[in-house]
């Protein structure tokens, strides 16, 4: 299909072509992302309905399937409110910048080998700087909002947020030296082989470091002091209401498909799949295209996000704090020597 | 104009704006969030010169964390602008000195036989396959080694000092260990005793 | 030695591992949902709804107005005005209303009638649609005695045996 459209784009004048296939391409990433977040929002409230013994939404259409539709509806048509004395345009322009990085970042997301929008060479530096930018709506909505509650969860996210970069940025590290590239495909490439040859063994500590300080960066439960119904109300986005408010849930939601789906580029092998060198079973497996592996892997990390919000407490703030200093970045430094080691000995099969 | 230069002074035009209103806008925070754009303005001219781990890394370490601390400082303080500007007419001529030197300074160096446009032609453009950064990498860990080095010890030196200044004795807080919270067990804790009283 | 296993635990995540399996375990588990409008859990025959004032078989309606409820109601939720009937004279309610915003419904007046004319149904399904509507006079509390007689009577009788 792409080929036929390059055709058909190659009659037009360079610069009109180029950009109508950008959007294009652009278009076929954001809009599945979308519809990825509504109904990762229902299988949300769907997983953690059935961890309740309850059923969870069943009534707007056939077994609740429009549900996501039904809430965009809804929140589409309410009224939106501006707290009195809160900076207007800040207070508008918040959700959009929290928003805008966490679509951004998909810019250099491989989904299949070559099937990715620009192929940069520093591709994991350009998603760990663009995700960190994504703070900003969260301190200007606390700020904007003229609100004690909006202030004070907005510190909490911004302080959590640049605490857990740090503990990620390493674990990322990790990978870099693993792999030798900050390009997403050299980094999946670098893991072919078996099951075996994935990162995810070698950098074990790094692996589940780097999962739960995405957790943490989304500000999802167990880390959600942000956002604190219990002390702060909702946190950074109380004031927020209708379109606003929900432009907030599609960043986070499109945030934590990201985290997931860069963890099993990194760690389970992306799009390679876990039936190589098997003999017979590779054979089997061949005609499965990659990028239903990779999404069956991302699907794992995202439904781990949803089992962890059901079933652990939010943690203390100082204990995030203590989490993220204290325990994860000298576990990712002393992890960090090890690799070094196994790649300066080649120590096989994964550093050879 | 080429499409290059189209883009170079969009960004540029962005950073000048920005920052003149970072050093004339009254308040702090909206200076602070005026800064963070011409960062970003910034890292796009360094794009523009084939520095994509320079103008990468100025957002992730300027935009990403350090402005974050910044704005939250701003946030926390309560400035009374008033006393600020109070002196603005005493301090206006070494103002306009010192920017009068800088300036000077600055046209010295640019001007001058040593810097200026013509000692520095425009390098050109790298092939697509060449890696800014590995290249970075291997000059920093080679040639530059020692300053590299030197830049990291007194980095760590001022961490090392910032914690320290700020480090309040354990006495003054009244933190538990969650280690100690979380190894309780009903062991340390209940005493099962016989009550004696009972059996009359 | 406790220190290490505890210290051990800890870095490979035990405790969450454990938490995690129960909730996960809970995840396949039957689940208990009842689709309310569909499907409705069994009430007692002694569950407090809505008020009714009930009639004698020949149509003869029996409060006559002693006030008991007005006087245990905890919620002051009962007024009560009384006086003779302008046909045969006898004691009669000439208002009797209940704010059901300010009844708890406690089964108090239920209690205290003399003559079981003041009851409370089953019924827990109504809503009002304007201000106002949420005070029960005499005339709507009659009708809804009238109307569920039956089920009101027969609620009573199972319950008869443990009076």
């Amino acid at each position: 299909m792409l080929d036929a459209m390059n055709e058909l784009l190659a009659g037009l004048p360079e610069p009109a072509g180029y950009l109508i296939l950008t959007v294009a391409k652009i278009l076929a990433i954001v809009l599945p992302i979308m519809i990825g977040v509504a109904y990762l929002t229902f299988a949300e409230r769907k997983v953690i309905g059935y961890i309740q013994v309850r059923v969870g939404p069943n009534r707007v259409g056939p077994r609740g399937w429009l549900q996501p539709i039904a809430d965009g509806v809804k929140l589409l048509f309410k009224e939106t409110i501006v707290p009195t004395n809160a900076n207007k345009f800040l207070f508008i322009i918040a959700p959009v910048l929290t928003f805008a990085p966490s679509i951004a970042a998909w810019a250099v997301v491989p989904f299949d080998d070559g099937l990715v929008l620009t192929d940069v060479d520093a591709g994991l530096l350009y998603i760990l700087a663009i995700t960190s930018v994504g703070v900003y709506g969260v301190i200007i909505a606390g700020w904007a909002s003229n609100s004690k509650y909006a202030l004070l969860g907005a510190l909490r996210s911004a302080a959590q947020i640049v605490s857990y970069e740090i503990a990620m940025g390493f674990a990322l590290v990790g990978v870099i030296l693993a792999a030798g590239s900050l390009n997403l495909t050299t980094i999946v490439e670098g893991q072919s082989g078996s099951i075996l040859h994935w990162y995810w063994l070698p950098l074990l500590p790094l692996f589940v470091i780097y999962f739960i300080s995405g957790v943490a960066e989304t500000n999802r439960a167990p880390f959600d002091v942000a956002e604190g119904e219990s002390e702060i109300v909702a946190g950074f986005h109380v004031e927020y209401s209708a379109m606003t408010f929900s432009v907030f849930f599609l960043a986070e939601y499109a945030n934590m498909i990201l985290v997931s789906l860069l963890t099993a580029l990194m760690f389970l092998g992306g799009w390679l799949s876990p039936f190589q060198g098997i003999p017979v079973l590779e054979d089997l497996f061949e005609p499965v295209p990659g990028i239903v592996w990779l999404l069956l892997k991302a699907g794992f990390f995202l439904f781990l996000y949803l089992w962890f919000r059901a079933t652990f407490p939010r943690y203390r703030y100082d204990q995030i704090m203590r989490l993220g200093w204290k325990v994860f970045i000298p576990i990712t430094i002393v992890w960090l020597l090890v690799v070094g080691v196994g790649v300066v000995a080649g120590i096989g099969p994964w550093f050879d | 104009m080429t499409f290059e230069e189209l883009v170079f002074y969009f960004f540029s035009a962005i950073l000048v704006f920005a920052a003149t209103m970072v050093v004339f806008i009254k308040k702090p925070v909206h200076a602070a969030l005026y800064l963070v754009l011409a960062f970003f303005s910034s890292a796009g001219v360094w794009l523009l010169l084939d520095a994509e781990f320079l103008a990468v890394t100025l957002v992730l370490v300027y935009v990403g964390a350090v402005m974050v601390l910044f704005l939250f400082v701003v946030m926390m303080l309560d400035i009374n602008l008033a006393p600020l500007k109070e002196g603005f007419a005493r301090y206006l001529p070494a103002g306009i000195l010192i920017g009068l030197v800088v300036l000077a300074e600055l046209a010295f160096v640019f001007l001058g036989d040593y810097f200026g446009p013509e000692q520095y032609p425009n390098p050109g453009h790298h092939p697509a396959d060449y890696s800014n950064t590995a290249e970075l990498g291997s000059k920093l860990y080679t040639e530059y080694f020692l300053a590299f080095e030197l830049a990291a010890v007194i980095l760590l030196v001022a961490i090392i000092a910032a914690i320290v200044l700020t480090l309040r004795p354990k006495r003054w807080s009244k933190y538990v260990s969650p280690e100690e919270q979380v190894s309780i067990t009903r062991k340390g804790r209940v005493k099962l005793v016989d009550p004696k009283a009972d059996k009359d | 030695m406790n220190k290490i296993v505890a210290y051990l635990k800890s870095l490979l995540l035990w405790e969450l591992i454990q938490g995690l399996r129960l909730t996960g375990k809970y995840l396949f588990s039957k689940k208990i949902t009842v689709q309310y409008p569909d499907e409705k859990t069994p009430l007692s025959p002694r569950f407090r709804g809505l008020h009714a004032l009930r009639r004698y078989p020949n149509g003869e309606e029996r409060c006559i107005a002693c006030k008991l409820c007005e006087a245990v109601c905890p919620a002051l939720a009962i007024t009560i005005e009384a006086g003779p009937r302008q046909d045969d004279g006898t004691r009669r309610t000439t208002r009797y209303e209940i704010d059901l915003f300010k009844c708890i419904f406690c089964g108090f007046c239920e209690e205290s009638c003399p003559v079981d004319s003041i009851v409370e149904t089953d019924i827990f399904e109504y809503h009002f649609e304007q201000r106002g509507e949420q005070i029960m006079d005499k005339q709507k509390l009659l009708a809804i005695g009238d109307k569920y007689e039956e089920r009101i009577a027969r609620n009573r009788m199972l319950d008869a045996k443990y009076r």
